[in-house]
């Protein structure tokens, strides 16, 4: 059956179709507001900007609020028009992504609070951080635009991307464990990116986990914990 | 792959002739081959095929006048009543065929009870109602009508309500007691099937609740068909759902897959409200 971004208009209640469509819109715009403060954390890091560190940090309220609000209107209208079907699970891929994205500011606002302390401290980022940060970026973007598109494809290859960013983690880890057992002194240092890497690879797996929403919207079966491989076969099939 | 990705049941479909539903790990109770029903020259049910699973509830799903009523009563022959109307195809029940001339259709109905929208209780006491099958079945001895009535109202979850008053007018009970009396008078002569047509549309909420929850404790022992035009009901208390639109079957799937990822667009657009 043909599923695509229409495919949540034309119900004879045009109250409900609106009611559906306010809480898309709504979850783009906290989409948007989470891309910004990803964008001004890592750029207090790469610019050394404490000013963008506060406003990553300053987010985090709206983004918290929108998320109260997205999930009070999931509820409305699951007590209230009782969804089924695809409606009910847009609701329901609404509800998690929405969860999802507020982890991902929470993720955000730690990584601009290490920024300021970094920043206060006068220890410099590394590369990890600028070339994971770029990645992780690229997959929250990719996840929202999957969502508002209905891609499924888009949402396969964040899924590919996520086990690109796992293995890039993984090597920066290691590069900075070895460091610190070098070079003792560098522990303190190395800790905060440790951290900030933490919370990077943590933000990629929730634009993952974005990503499996919308498969399970689109295609009705659920891929989490599912393998590269499987996700593409449901994705293609 | 996944573990919710395997489909419990494999639906395969053409255009037309929707084939039966592989009901691998069920026991039917009801076969339905190549079935067509005509009112004189109008065709009212387009070759259905389908297998109705033994102690399980079923549900009827669809449009009014799109033959689900017309089906359900196909099960036990009450479409003999109707003039002009012709039934062509197979309904096997356990294995045999209830058209089959031989077929004594009283019998049969009493293998096949059904419940209307309108409780339709005689207008005899509550006892007696109860009691009426096993007397027309021939059944004299008092202690045996005695016991199977208590079974059939405690059965129905209607017992406690009217245990003291047994010998009064059953037109005297509420319509949600009058409905569940009307169940307990059809299993009490024990069918193999009970064919339930829009069973709580004339009750409010809470003797809705109250048929919903006796069908769910009734389903371990018949074999459940409801028809009702409340989709919540359907997929609240069936196993399987089958939606049909202008005589045709169009999809029939486990109740948790029709309701959360139906396979044909004419469903969808039904459940979710899209058909104008």
């Amino acid at each position: 059956m043909k599923f695509d971004k229409a495919s949540h208009s034309e119900h004879i209640s045009t109250h409900f179709d609106a009611e559906l469509e306010q809480i898309k819109s709504n979850l783009m715009a906290m989409g948007g507001l989470v891309e910004q403060q990803l964008a001004d954390a890592l750029a207090a890091l790469a610019s050394r900007d404490a000013l963008l560190a506060e406003r990553a940090q300053k987010s985090d309220n709206k983004i918290n609020q929108m998320e109260i609000t997205i999930d009070e209107e999931c509820i409305r209208i699951i007590a209230r028009r009782q969804p089924a079907a695809s409606d009910l699970r847009l609701v329901v891929a609404i509800s998690k992504a929405n969860r999802d994205l507020e982890r991902v500011g929470d993720e955000t606002c730690r990584i601009a609070r290490y920024a300021t302390k970094m920043l206060r401290e006068g220890v410099p980022s590394n590369t990890e951080v600028r070339h994971i940060g770029r990645h992780v970026s690229e997959m929250v973007r990719n996840s929202l635009t999957a969502f508002a598109r209905y891609d499924t494809e888009l949402a396969y290859q964040v899924a590919r991307e996520d086990f690109n960013v796992d293995e890039e983690y993984k090597f920066a880890m290691r590069a900075l464990v070895t460091d610190m057992m070098e070079e003792p002194r560098h522990v303190a240092r190395n800790m905060n990116i440790i951290w900030i890497l933490r919370s990077l690879e943590r933000i990629g797996d929730h634009a993952c986990n974005i990503s499996d929403h919308l498969i399970y919207l689109v295609k009705g079966i659920n891929v989490s914990h599912s393998s590269l491989e499987q996700i593409k076969e449901t994705v293609r099939e | 792959m996944s573990p919710t990705r395997q489909p419990k049941i494999s639906i395969k479909t053409t255009e037309r002739c929707l084939q039966p539903l592989v009901l691998s790990q069920e026991t039917i109770a009801v076969e339905i081959k190549e079935l067509n029903l005509y009112y004189g020259d109008k065709q009212a049910l387009n070759c259905i095929n389908m297998s109705i699973p033994r102690h399980r509830v079923t549900a009827f799903i669809g449009p009014s006048g799109c033959g689900k009523s017309t089906l359900l009563r196909c099960f036990n022959r009450m479409n003999d009543l109707v003039d002009l109307c012709r039934v062509r195809g197979i309904i096997s029940l356990e294995g045999k065929d209830i058209y089959d001339r031989k077929v004594d259709v009283a019998e049969l109905r009493r293998r096949v009870g059904m419940v209307f929208q309108k409780p339709n209780p005689f207008p005899k006491s509550v006892y007696e109602n109860v009691a009426y099958g096993l007397r027309i079945q021939g059944i004299r001895k008092k202690h045996v009508i005695d016991e199977a009535v208590e079974w059939a109202l405690r059965s129905a979850a209607l017992w406690d309500e009217v245990k003291d008053r047994l010998q009064e007018s059953a037109l005297g009970l509420s319509g949600g007691q009058q409905q569940r009396l009307v169940i307990a008078r059809s299993i009490a002569v024990k069918p193999a099937v009970l064919l339930l047509d829009e069973p709580a549309s004339a009750l409010d909420p809470i003797s809705t609740l109250k048929i919903e929850q006796l069908i769910h404790e009734l389903k371990d022992r018949f074999t459940i068909v409801i028809v009702t035009h409340n989709m919540q009901q359907a997929a609240r208390v069936s196993d399987y759902t089958a939606f049909m639109y202008m005589g045709d079957l169009i999809e029939f799937g486990s109740t948790d897959d029709l309701f959360t990822n139906p396979h044909k667009k004419q469903t969808e657009d039904y459940i979710t409200g899209r058909y104008g």
